[in-house]
């Protein structure tokens, strides 16, 4: 008989077991709804309040004074270049730093202080960032209010990922491999180059993405350095007709970007431009789910031939 | 306890010139850690030297000075010499470069480690790294190192496509593929075998067999019974220490040393 009763005392137990799975199942599932739905609101508000306004002419018309004419041109080409020096500036320096401190630099106090500080990097605000680039590349380097000062602020803000990013992926290679490249006879150089950067190339280009994810919705460093709110031409094109065909005079010219040309709209007082203003947030933000839906995309199809 | 070899043991009369290798005196330390204790022995030239003993009583380690792999990480030290013949180099010395140790003594690991990349660029790697770029060179040295590794007739029609495709067994035959393309003096096996089902260990073993006729091996196992199928000469190990050094019919059938014999008739370990 007492085989029974501890039957019972078994099946009450897991019974009591079975509530707490069940109380944490329903409080995660209302905790993911609440960001969900959230996240659902805030985007179909804007995309109720900005799709009709959408059009061809939205995106190649320059800012105006009246609503109904004024387009993204200027913010949208302004974005696109500031990204390109961006990432032409931070995805260098934080790939050979990634790979510096992971696989060169040897284990020391320096090191660790070094390591420390760039994981802390990642959560300086961003105002702070911009603050450095204001009296850094606008004054004393003398780039100015121009989209090369803007790339590079941004740049500096997203380096401690592409950092990150760069030294997580080299570290989930496994140590056989590393080892069967230097029992071969590879040198550093040969293994960083041959395997450990090619084996890591997803993980690095998806810290890159969200990198740039990031840095293409900040406004404040970039308003610190002092972009324009209201450009009505495009800056020089890198192209040119005669030899040698490629002009620099771009990275210097006065800019507008995205959330720059979003904050202008919205403070505006005329409803008008509040539609104005979601239409821009619309394209912002689909910008960069578009980045981060390729950062997965690209870690999936990298991934499938990694297998260890 | 270790025994003074040149007299003692049955190859003690051969001339020096059939020794692949000497270990000298050879001490190793992971920081203050005494890992290897004054080992001296020696590799028969083409002949199979297998290293037995207990978990952790350093055969890894040992097996690992001769590629000089404790280099890769910070902490640790050598001490004594391993010469390799016919130049009389010491391979521990601190002005030969390491780099060039493992040009000439490769490995093969425990787990198979192909790299994420084709069958043929596995087995061409170390042949690259040499600098080798003439694709004929390359296509000829891949399919013998292939053929050497019995792995030719099962790969020839697939060579682009990922290593890791093949099975466990083909992918370990691959890596000693790999290491056998750049026609290394030496070959060390660390457990080549310990992550494989039977048939494929048989398969190894008939090759490991095959291979003695070209290339000087040293292999590591925890198995008795393979060490006993595979090598001419066998070391027991136990804590850092070479306790018994000999061949290997004399070392399973007749051994001196009774710590040996505890082991080998699995009173102990």
């Amino acid at each position: 008989m007492s085989d029974a009763r501890n039957l019972r005392e078994i099946r009450a137990i897991i019974a009591r077991h079975k509530l707490g799975d069940m109380i944490f199942l329903v409080t995660g599932l209302l905790v993911l709804m609440i960001a969900v739905l959230t996240f659902i609101a805030l985007f179909s508000h804007m995309l109720i309040d900005g799709l009709p306004r959408l059009s061809w002419d939205f995106f190649t018309s320059f800012p105006s004074r009246r609503p109904g004419s004024a387009g993204i041109l200027s913010a949208w080409v302004g974005t696109t270049l500031v990204m390109i020096v961006t990432a032409a500036a931070a995805v260098p320096l934080g790939i050979g730093a990634g790979i510096y401190l992971e696989e060169y630099a040897p284990k020391n106090i320096l090191t660790e202080i070094i390591e420390i500080n760039v994981t802390n990097l990642a959560g300086v605000p961003s105002i702070i960032y911009g603050l450095l680039a204001l009296s850094l590349f606008v004054h004393q380097l003398g780039f100015g209010q121009s989209i090369l000062s803007a790339g590079l602020a941004l740049a500096l803000l997203i380096l401690p990922i592409v950092i990150v990013a760069t030294r997580e992926a080299i570290r989930a290679i496994p140590v056989t491999i590393r080892e069967g490249a230097y029992a071969l006879g590879a040198t550093k150089w040969q293994t960083v180059s041959d395997h450990l950067l090619p084996y890591s190339a997803a993980g690095i280009l998806t810290g890159i993405i969200i990198g740039l994810a990031r840095a293409i919705g900040e406004t404040a460093p970039i308003i610190t350095i002092g972009a324009l709110t209201f450009i009505a031409f495009l800056p020089p094109s890198p192209f040119k007709e005669e030899f040698p065909y490629i002009s620099f005079e771009w990275l210097m010219a006065p800019f507008t970007v995205m959330p720059i040309q979003m904050f202008n709209w919205v403070s505006r007082p005329e409803e008008a431009f509040q539609v104005n203003a979601a239409a821009a947030g619309l394209v912002l933000v689909v910008m960069t789910l578009t980045m981060n839906a390729l950062a997965i995309y690209l870690r999936y199809r990298m991934r499938k031939n990694l297998k260890w | 306890m270790v025994e003074d070899f040149s007299s003692e043991h049955p190859g003690g009369d051969v001339s020096p010139s059939q020794y692949k290798s000497e270990v000298r005196n050879l001490s190793f330390y992971y920081g203050s850690f005494s890992a290897l204790k004054n080992i001296n022995m020696m590799l028969h030239e083409k002949k199979v030297t297998a290293l037995i003993g207990p978990s952790g009583c350093g055969k890894s380690t040992f097996l690992r000075c001769f590629n000089r792999m404790h280099d890769l990480y910070p902490g640790n030290r050598y001490m004594g010499d391993i010469i390799l013949h016919p130049d009389n180099v010491n391979i521990l010395s601190r002005s030969v470069d390491p780099i060039e140790v493992r040009m000439r003594i490769s490995m093969v690991f425990q787990k198979p480690n192909p790299f994420p990349k084709s069958i043929y660029e596995n087995v061409a790697y170390g042949l690259r790294v040499r600098g080798v770029r003439r694709r004929a060179i390359l296509d000829e040295k891949v399919e013998d190192a292939l053929r050497g590794a019995a792995l030719w007739d099962e790969v020839k029609d697939r060579l682009h496509q990922l290593a890791y495709n093949l099975s466990g067994g083909q992918q370990q035959r691959l890596c000693i593929a790999r290491a056998l393309a750049t026609d290394p003096e030496i070959l060390l096996f660390d457990e080549p075998t310990s992550a494989l089902d039977p048939i494929a260990t048989a398969s190894i073993e008939e090759l490991i067999a095959d291979l003695k006729d070209k290339v000087t091996i040293l292999i590591v196992t925890h198995n008795m019974q393979q060490a006993a199928r595979v090598s001419d000469y066998t070391a027991y190990m136990y804590l850092g220490e070479v306790i018994e050094f000999g061949v290997t019919d004399t070392i399973f059938i007749k051994p001196k040393n009774k710590q040996t014999e505890d082991y080998i008739t699995g009173r102990f370990g």
